[in-house]
């Protein structure tokens, strides 16, 4: 298999290792993935029930096309980052995804966290990162070396 | 803000739907080439798509009602159906600690579930 090349060039970029660009690419991405959610929230109208409707709203309500542009932005860099194949390193940071979420809603939603909530979005975010040490085979951990 | 169960009950069911796009996204994946004939005749690519779309339609109906700070982490349910499919579709080997990751999952689940029960 061919190392991909990378897409953007540069002297300091250089020196950032193939992996931690990775790394990189996905925080951001789980940061752009989280204001979408919130815009798709903010977007969604409960009198608006079946598909159709909807359908037509996301293409006529800024919040809710703003949400699902910003979530295919974040698809694409979540393919660039996951072309190397190290899921196992990347799920503990794609599980931050909750964290902002949950901070996100508190300052533009207005929503208040209890404590029990915030207890079990840790523990979410801490089985999510699981998953990645439960993808380490013999295989992916020679991989990651 | 009340978050009703049926508000639960989409946004579970959408990341349900989701998983499946999942292994469709990976099945079509697996089967690309360098060539655009590859990627724009993969039907297996272009219905996770569009099954990737139709649970975002259950999310967003979902999320009409309640706390966003709630519902969101139920999508990580849908991780836990994905893994089930990654081992029967794929032969991915299902390790303790993806169980282990699983009962984390679903224990966090429930706490947020049960924060938000109503006060007798």
């Amino acid at each position: 298999m061919t190392t991909p090349r990378p897409l953007v060039s540069h002297p300091i970029l250089d020196r950032i290792s193939e992996r931690q660009r990775s790394l990189i690419l996905v925080s951001l991405a789980t940061i752009l993935g989280a204001i979408a959610q919130i815009l798709m929230k903010k977007g969604a109208d409960p009198s608006i029930q079946g598909m159709i409707p909807t359908i037509i709203r996301i293409f006529t309500n800024l919040y809710l096309f703003s949400g699902y542009a910003l979530y295919g932005v974040f698809a694409v860099l979540m393919v660039l980052a996951l072309r190397k194949g190290q899921l196992s390193l990347l799920y503990p940071v794609i599980a931050l995804t909750f964290v902002w979420v949950a901070i996100l809603s508190v300052f533009f939603l207005h929503e208040t966290l209890s404590p029990m909530r915030i207890a079990g979005i840790a523990t979410v975010v801490f089985g999510v990162g699981l998953i990645g040490f439960g993808d380490k085979t013999p295989a992916t951990k020679a991989e990651d070396q | 803000m009340e978050t009703p169960v049926s508000s639960m009950v989409w946004v579970v069911s959408g990341s349900f739907i989701g998983s499946f796009g999942s292994v469709l996204l990976k099945a079509g994946a697996i089967r690309l080439e360098r060539n655009w004939a590859s990627l724009l005749l993969n039907w297996r690519l272009a219905l996770g798509i569009v099954t990737y779309l139709l649970s975002s339609l259950f999310f967003v109906r979902g999320v009409a009602n309640g706390e966003l700070s709630l519902l969101y982490p139920l999508v990580a349910v849908g991780y836990v159906w994905t893994m089930f499919w990654a081992r029967i579709f794929f032969g991915e080997p299902l390790t303790r600690m993806k169980f282990l990751a699983l009962f984390v999952i679903l224990a966090g689940v429930a706490m947020i579930g049960a924060g938000t029960m109503p006060k007798r």
